[in-house]
């Protein structure tokens, strides 16, 4: 289905831990929305700036609501964190490509890092009616940053949980668990959603197990239609890697298919 | 694609934000304003449905848009910049948002004149899309070919040169800053087609009125003024520029005022010069504001990711503030500026 533009109502607005969540009444977008599909949010109705802000769908709920969690980082998501509800919000979505679930029933693990985690709730939720197994890793700076375990425990076959610093489930990285799940688990499938180097990482490593891996990228992003060109990622390989729009490509990419190399993120190689 | 979760007709914000008092003198005979106005205007002898058009750069190439607004409702659509080889572009972040607006350091990310032509100017010229064509080249003689290829192409209503880019290579590929060299360039193109040439100019000089007259001489049809400013914006959290190419161009809301501003200058200065009035248009009355100073159409840019059917919803509104001031036609509003308070 083709993207639409929707007034959508606030119907609740909550903290998650370090995040906001934000409950919005959207039927068109939501009856459409599939998992890793995204929707792009402009606060308030004068449709003028801040620009609109992307989030990947954390949830569908019937009847025609839809949910999104962010972290307040700027004036746009400031703007979004003081919405209550019943107030409208001009909304664009269910845009970009969405997680392509295996064929038939099949191991699946699910890697977030931070509030990266969002859509994999929603992910988790189409390939358990898929009768897929679903073991998820989650990880973040602390845990006040982990999103909504309890919720990842009770949809997934497995939760393993890192904090970079110790204070929840094991110290270290989400990656650090990943080759002795992969091996353990023989998932088929990685779905991963989180900040680039960590997908760097991740893809690295389903690579070298042999594993399928789809991820889900965020980069700036300012239109989301496909015409500022501002959401690029490299994509192929060599000398014939090409700049392809996240918004319309994306946000899901086969991992395998990003040239990670050439991205310009200084940050990209995981210090650890 | 019309969203229904919008009432039609709706005051909404690409409309007139608020309803001017009729000018004295100017009343409408009947009392009441006509249903339907006529909002086109004609642009280099093109006539356009309406006078707003989407900006180079901020469209796509309209393709991108067919989901949200009929193409063929456009006042014309301007694509972004086309180059005779494929170009790959700026790597990431290529945008960072600033107060009212955004900088974006995009390098001219386009698939070439080649691939330009097989794919996306047939879907536009198929889709009853006025086009006009934008191109850029590293010199006069890029120039020149480019034009001379698209020429041969139909589907093409304007050409629209770009003299100032400011994410280049060297700031000498802004030919705009200096009225010789852009002066060069415009020759080259108008030698090579037969179409009305339109030459976008920067505001980052010290005399625009000079660039101007230079590529009006040389043979312009037309100017569209303005592109994006010259900015640079820092994170002071990593310390580092906020694009990856360091400096880039600012669009938007802040830049409004110097817009209006050059397309007063200019339009006083060339008189009878057709002008596209573009810089931080996101509603019918910023759009009305290029009108009053002498604009004869405008381009709505970075109002498009804001809403993609900015374009539409201007002109929708740009309809509404002619009623209200008693205009028959946009044409009529540049007389219609009391430019003495």
């Amino acid at each position: 289905m083709r993207p639409v533009q929707e007034l959508c109502e606030v119907l609740e607005r909550r903290r998650a831990g370090a995040y906001q969540a934000l409950t919005l009444v959207a039927p068109r977008i939501a009856e459409a929305a599939r998992p890793g599909q995204f929707v792009h949010i402009l606060a308030g109705e004068d449709r003028s700036f801040p620009l609109r802000r992307p989030f990947s769908i954390h949830r569908v709920e019937s009847p025609g609501t839809l949910e999104v969690v962010f972290d307040v980082v700027g004036a746009g998501t400031l703007a979004l964190s003081r919405l209550r509800p019943h107030d409208v919000v001009d909304v664009l979505g269910p845009l970009g490509r969405p997680f392509t679930p295996p064929e038939e029933p099949a191991g699946c693990l699910l890697v977030g890092g931070g509030y990266g985690t969002a859509p994999l709730f929603f992910l988790a939720t189409q390939l358990r009616a898929r009768r897929c197994r679903v073991d998820f890793v989650v990880g973040a700076a602390t845990a006040a940053r982990l999103l909504d375990a309890m919720e990842a425990k009770r949809l997934g076959h497995s939760l393993t949980v890192t904090t970079d610093d110790g204070s929840a489930g094991r110290r270290g990285l989400v990656t650090d668990p990943l080759p002795d799940l992969l091996a353990r688990t023989g998932a088929a499938r990685v779905y991963a959603c989180g900040p680039m180097p960590m997908l760097a990482a991740v893809s690295r490593l389903a690579a070298a197990a042999g594993v399928p891996c789809q991820v889900a990228v965020e980069e700036q992003m300012a239109c989301g239609t496909g015409i500022c060109f501002s959401c690029v990622v490299p994509v192929g390989q060599g000398a014939a890697t090409r700049m392809a729009r996240s918004c319309l490509e994306g946000p899901v990419f086969d991992g395998a298919a990003i040239a990670w190399a050439e991205l310009g993120h200084p940050e990209l190689e995981p210090t650890r | 694609m019309n969203p229904e979760g919008f009432g039609e007709p709706h005051d909404g914000p690409a409309g007139s934000e608020s309803v001017p008092h009729r000018p004295e003198g100017s009343g409408n005979p009947q009392g009441g304003a006509p249903k339907v106005r006529d909002l086109s205007v004609d642009l280099c002898g093109v006539r356009l449905r309406t006078p707003v058009l989407a900006a180079s750069g901020c469209f796509g190439f309209g393709r991108e848009m067919a989901g949200w607004v009929d193409l063929a409702a456009l006042g014309g659509v301007v694509t972004k910049s086309v180059s005779l080889e494929p170009r790959r572009g700026r790597p990431t972040p290529r945008m960072a948002e600033t107060p009212s607006g955004m900088l974006n350091a995009i390098g001219l990310q386009n698939p070439g004149v080649e691939a330009f032509c097989a794919g996306d100017l047939r879907f536009l010229a198929d889709a009853g899309a006025c086009v006009v064509a934008s191109l850029v080249g590293r010199d006069p003689g890029e120039f020149g070919r480019l034009a001379a290829r698209l020429d041969g192409e139909p589907g093409i209503a304007l050409v629209e040169v770009n003299l100032s880019c400011p994410n280049v290579e060297h700031r000498g590929e802004v030919f705009a800053t200096d009225p010789a060299a852009a002066a060069e360039v415009v020759a080259a193109v108008k030698r090579a087609t037969g179409r009305p040439v339109l030459a976008k100019l920067t505001a980052d000089v010290t005399d625009l009125v000079a660039v101007a007259r230079a590529v009006v001489d040389a043979g312009a049809d037309g100017l569209t003024l303005i592109n994006t400013l010259l900015g640079m914006a820092v994170d002071v959290r990593t310390r580092r520029p906020r694009l990856a190419a360091v400096t880039g161009g600012l669009s938007g809301p802040a830049i409004r005022p110097v817009a209006v501003r050059c397309v007063w200058q200019v339009a006083q200065a060339l008189p009878g010069v057709p002008i596209v009035g573009t810089g931080g248009i996101v509603t019918a009355d910023h759009a009305a504001e290029f009108l009053l100073v002498g604009a004869t159409a405008v381009a709505v840019g970075t109002g498009s990711f804001l809403n993609p059917r900015a374009v539409v919803e201007v002109a929708d509104g740009l309809e509404r503030y002619l009623a209200a001031v008693g205009a028959g036609s946009p044409a009529e509003l540049p007389a219609m500026f009391k430019a003495e308070r």
